[in-house]
Order: C-alpha cells, then sequence, then structure tokens
C-alpha cells in the first residue's frame, strides 16, 4: 500500500479511537466542570459499561443487533443508576471536599473493579458486532460498524451540546458550575443537580463502553487507560471545559492513532503524559484557555 | 481532611511529654524485637515486610500528614530507591552499601526535581500531577526494559546478598538479620521524622498544613518549605524501596503502579496522618488485613477499595489520631 492511503487507514482508526474518548471524556469534564470533583473512578464506570453489554447481549436471544441495542439501553442506565447511589452514598455525604472525594473514588474504583472481578470473573469477553458491513474504499475495505462508532458519538455529541447550549436543564447545569451558591439563592436544588449530573457523566463513560466492546472486549481491568487518556485530554483541553475536550479529545486521539504507527506505544504513552503534567503545572487552564472560558 | 488530624503544635513541649514519648517509642522498637522470637517463620517474613513498608508509609506522612499535601504518586520515589539500589547492584556490582546510599541519593533527588515543577499546583492538582509523573516513571520501568526486564523482574545475584560491615560479616539470606536490619531502618525513620517535626523548620510545615497563606504572611518560604519536606519525604520512601530490594533480591516494575502510592496513603489514613506512630500501626493492620483477605478471594483489592471509602467517611483521623484527640494528646 502506498503512503497516502496508509496514512487515511491510520488515521479513520485514530477517528474511532477519538470517537469514544470523546464520549468518555465529556463525561470526565462534564463532573468535572458543574461539581469540581475529580472522578477517579470514570475509567470502571467505563468498564461496567463494556462488561454489561456483554452480559446483556448474551442473556439477550436472537439476533445480535437486537441484543446490542438492547446493551445500549440497558447498560447505561445501570451505571448511571450505581453511580447515582455512589453519589448520595458517598460523594455528598462528603460535601464534594475536594481531596477527600478523589480518596473516595478511588476505593470506589477498586470496590467495583473488584466485585466485578468477583462476579463476572478474569476473563475478557467478546462481543458479536451487531452487524458485518464493509465500506469498501477504492485501497481496502473497511468496517462499517467502526463508522457507524464515528457516527454515533458525533450525534450524541451535538444532542449534548443542545442539551446544555439551549434547554432549561442545561442553564440550571451552567448556572451551577458557575457560582454553587447564587444557584442555590435562586432556587436550584444544587444537590440534585450534582446527584445527575454525576449519573449522566458516568453514562457517557458507559455509552463510549458499550460502542467500543464490538471491536475490542470486556475485561475487569479495562478501565485504567480510558481513564488516564481521559484525563489527558480533560486537562489540555482544559478542566471543565466541554468545547476544549472534545478538541483535545480528536487531537489525542487521532494523533496517538498516527503516533503510534510510527513510534513505540510506550514512549508515546510517556511523552502525552509528561506533557500533561506539564500543561497542569504551566497552563492550568488548558491549551486552548484563550477560546473557551 | 488533615486538619481534622491537627496537632496542637508546641502540645509536646513539656518535659513530662518527652519521657512519656520517649518511653512509648522504646516500647514499640522493644516489642517489636522481642516478636521475633515468638513468630512463626511466616509472620516473621511478614513483619519484616511491613516494617519496611512502615518505612515508606512513615516518609509519605512527612507529606501528608506533617505538610498537607496530598501526593499521589509515591511510588516512583519507592522505586527510585528499589531500582537505584537493584540495578547499581546487578549491573555495576555495587556492594550492598553503596547500592542502598545509590537508591537514597536517587529518592531524594528525583523528589527534588519533581518538587521544583509540581510543587508549583497545590491541592487536586499536585495530586493528579504526582499521579503522571509517577505513571511516567511506571511506564519507563518498562520502557528500558533491557535494563530493568520490565514486569518479569531481575532478582539480584549471590554476590549482593551479604557484605562485611567493619570486618563482620552480614547475610542477607538470613531471616532474623532481615527482620533486625528493617527494624533499625524503622528506628532510624522513627528518630528522623521525631526530631523534624519538632525542628524549626518542622513547625513551619505544620503551619502550612494549617494555614499555607498566613505562615507565607509571617514570611515563611513556603515554597522552600514544601520542597525541603517533598525530599525528606521522598528519600525515606526511597529508603525503603532500597531496602526492600536488597532484603529480598527482586526489583520489578509493578512495585511502581499506582497500587504503591495507593498503599501509602491508606497506611498513613488508617493510622493516623500527622501522628509519628500512625502509619506504623496502619502499615501492620492493612498488611494483615489484605492478606487474609488474600486467602480466600482474588478479588482482595475490594478490601482496600471499601477501606478508603469508610475511613474518608467516618474516620478521617486514623485510629492513633483519634486516640490521641479523644485520650492521649501526648501522643507523638
Amino acid at each position: 500500500m502506498d503512503f497516502a492511503p496508509f496514512l487515511f487507514l491510520a488515521s479513520l482508526e485514530g477517528l474511532v479511537q477519538a470517537a469514544v474518548l470523546c464520549l468518555t471524556a465529556v463525561g470526565l469534564s462534564l463532573v468535572f466542570g458543574v461539581m469540581r470533583v475529580v472522578n477517579v473512578a470514570h475509567g470502571e464506570f467505563f468498564m461496567l459499561g463494556a462488561v454489561l453489554a456483554w452480559w446483556v447481549s448474551g442473556v439477550m436471544p436472537g439476533s445480535p443487533a437486537l441484543g446490542f441495542v438492547l446493551a445500549l439501553v440497558v447498560a447505561p442506565c445501570l451505571v448511571g443508576a450505581i453511580a447515582l447511589c455512589a453519589d448520595r452514598l458517598i460523594l455528598a455525604r462528603l460535601d464534594y471536599n475536594p481531596e477527600a472525594t478523589i480518596v473516595a473514588t478511588i476505593g470506589i474504583l477498586y470496590v467495583i473493579q473488584q466485585t466485578t472481578l468477583i462476579a463476572f470473573g478474569p476473563d475478557a469477553r467478546p462481543v458479536e458486532s451487531p452487524f458485518y458491513f464493509r465500506v469498501q474504499f477504492p485501497w481496502f475495505g473497511y468496517s462499517g460498524y467502526k463508522l457507524l462508532v464515528i457516527a454515533a458519538a458525533t450525534l450524541l455529541l451535538l444532542a449534548t451540546w443542545y442539551v446544555i447550549a439551549k434547554t432549561r436543564i442545561g442553564l440550571v447545569m451552567r448556572a451551577t458550575r458557575f457560582d454553587r451558591d447564587t444557584a442555590r439563592a435562586f432556587g436550584i436544588a444544587v444537590h440534585r443537580v450534582y446527584a445527575v449530573v454525576f449519573a449522566v457523566g458516568a453514562m457517557f463513560a458507559a455509552v463510549g463502553a458499550v460502542l467500543v466492546v464490538p471491536i475490542r472486549q470486556a475485561h475487569y481491568l479495562m478501565g485504567l487507560d480510558p481513564l488516564l487518556l481521559s484525563f489527558i485530554v480533560v486537562i489540555i483541553g482544559g478542566l471543565g471545559s466541554i468545547r476544549g475536550t472534545v478538541v483535545a479529545a480528536i487531537l489525542i486521539g487521532l494523533s496517538d492513532g498516527i503516533i503510534s504507527v510510527f513510534f513505540s506505544p510506550t514512549l508515546a504513552k510517556m511523552a502525552s503524559t509528561m506533557l500533561v503534567a506539564f500543561v497542569l503545572v504551566f497552563k492550568p487552564d488548558g491549551l486552548f484557555a484563550s477560546q473557551t472560558r | 481532611m488533615t486538619e481534622n488530624a491537627a496537632a496542637k503544635p508546641g502540645a509536646n513541649t513539656n518535659p513530662a511529654a518527652g519521657l512519656k514519648t520517649a518511653a512509648l517509642y522504646a516500647a514499640v522498637i522493644a516489642a517489636l524485637f522481642l516478636l521475633q522470637f515468638a513468630l512463626p517463620e511466616y509472620h516473621r517474613l511478614s513483619v519484616t515486610r511491613i516494617m519496611i513498608l512502615a518505612v515508606f508509609a512513615i516518609g509519605y506522612n512527612v507529606l501528608f500528614g506533617y505538610t498537607g499535601l496530598l501526593s499521589l504518586g509515591h511510588a516512583m520515589f519507592f522505586g527510585a530507591g528499589l531500582y537505584a539500589a537493584g540495578l547499581s547492584a546487578y549491573h555495576l556490582g555495587w556492594s550492598v552499601p553503596l547500592a542502598f546510599a545509590a537508591g537514597v541519593a536517587a529518592g531524594a533527588l528525583l523528589a527534588l526535581l519533581v518538587g521544583c515543577v509540581a510543587l508549583r499546583t497545590t491541592g487536586v492538582s499536585f495530586m493528579i500531577v504526582t499521579l503522571m509523573f509517577a505513571q511516567v516513571a511506571y511506564l519507563a520501568t518498562l520502557y528500558f526494559t533491557g535494563y530493568t526486564r520490565g514486569d518479569e523482574g531481575l532478582v539480584l545475584p549471590q554476590s549482593s546478598r551479604s557484605f562485611y560491615f567493619f570486618g563482620a560479616l552480614v547475610d542477607l539470606t538470613d531471616p532474623a538479620t532481615r527482620y533486625n536490619l528493617s527494624l533499625l531502618l524503622l528506628g532510624i525513620a522513627l528518630a528522623v521524622v521525631h526530631r523534624l517535626v519538632r525542628s524549626r523548620s518542622g513547625r513551619a510545615m505544620l503551619a502550612i498544613r494549617e494555614n499555607e497563606p498566613r505562615a507565607q504572611m509571617l514570611g515563611y518560604n513556603t515554597f522552600a518549605v514544601k520542597l525541603q519536606a517533598l525530599v525528606i519525604s521522598g528519600a525515606l520512601s526511597a529508603t525503603a524501596g532500597a531496602a526492600y530490594a536488597l532484603l529480598f533480591a527482586y526489583i520489578g516494575s509493578s512495585f511502581t503502579t499506582i497500587q504503591y502510592s495507593i498503599d501509602a496513603l491508606l497506611y498513613t489514613l488508617l493510622g493516623g496522618p500527622g501522628t509519628l506512630l500512625g502509619p506504623v500501626f496502619g502499615a501492620f493492620l492493612m498488611f494483615y488485613l489484605v492478606d487474609i483477605a488474600s486467602q480466600y478471594t482474588s478479588a482482595y483489592l475490594l478490601v482496600t477499595g471499601c477501606a478508603l471509602i469508610l475511613l474518608v467517611l467516618y474516620f478521617p483521623a486514623g485510629i492513633v489520631g483519634t486516640i490521641k484527640r479523644r485520650w492521649l494528646p501526648w501522643l507523638p
């Protein structure tokens, strides 16, 4: 294959990664933006989404497409419910103290991960793709499902943007984010907003995981990589800025896909992690701060 | 979180309390010394490990408990000590005392470098930056697999299993020697931190924990004090790492994972941040909790998770911290 089609293929793979990363990172960014909570357990919500998708599509008889659609609805709802409980039982009681919540979410991380290990065992579980359709490009055929992932993520992100920017729910969320005390003074039930945002943030990760699970497999340790990548994306994009997060996710997803082809993936990870640490120290508002805040 | 565990600075200045404190240390060290004759082989090895991990937790506590900075990356300092000592013994054939010194120095140097960058941030940013640096350190141990053998790790050669100390042969394969060496390290670590907390810079650390802007206003160079705390903390953690490598003759990437950073935090939280003996008790209790849980299930980290949540919800002062606040205010 020539260089140009090769680069095109790498970019497509990068875009698929970017799409899933976008969804996961937007969830993390939403939680941080509105609640000022760094959710270390975010990757485990991703993992739960994937494992539950495997479970639902296995229980469901009939065509894999039906099971997949069901998983796409059931898994995020279950994950959202679990996140809601975690918020009510733990985070709310800590009054969202930033340092205490980090320690608590580390605890939640272990509890979810190890409970999954007990319930589902240590094996990687494959999920069948809902359909097998290949899009034929002039140089190679490409999985139609992967293109669907990109499209679905784009649609979902547009819908999110609409909800946040144009609806009353979005207004309440933005008000809470902007000034918690003033929002409360205007009669917004801040704690209810927090609970909903925490659940929705987790559901974003779960949707991303359900979409990716026919490409990769479900495993109880799969949460760490999306967590670290989301951290990287959210920090580079500016903590809590949704637009910055999306831009950074596309940038990181694409470049990660392309760089990994040419260099050692470990070295690429080291470089991006180091970059993030320095961004956080020297440009704490993110690289695109001037446009987004 | 940390202010709950606050000691009243100066509460320990009267001589009677000083005497009580000294007696308490002596009792703890003596009890640990006598314990080795009562314990069966397996538990004697466990306690040897615990005492090394306690040194790690004591180092962590200097930064978290006394200076109020929560790091999520202390595994990198433990790892620096572990790898500097282990690699210099393995590849360069350095003698045990020399390799040990290299380990401690590497930890202090790494802490100095990391501190210069990371200490520009506070609070949540500091936690994430230290986490990220530790992740880079972990990935580095995998990347330089030609020297470190990554996950698989290295077993130190026979030549670094013993050394001469003023003419006397010290054999590190002997369990009793290992036990008493780690007890010695624990004693030294306790003494160092005891002195530190009562020194001028120790008081400045406490002042920063309680209220950094006020400490700054009083004329303290808070950056320098925090950097000093981080270097001492990193050096103590590296001491534990170097001792672990040399006593048990194995080094591997798993010692630099985030798991080890969290363990240090957990030991300190459980025992009581800002108390001298807290991390030691925390390490003992948590090690045995996980040890017992792992006999029943492979998901023993569930214990770690539950402990973290419960501690932060209901018990932020830890065991020794609570005892100190309720009953024995003179506790160190």
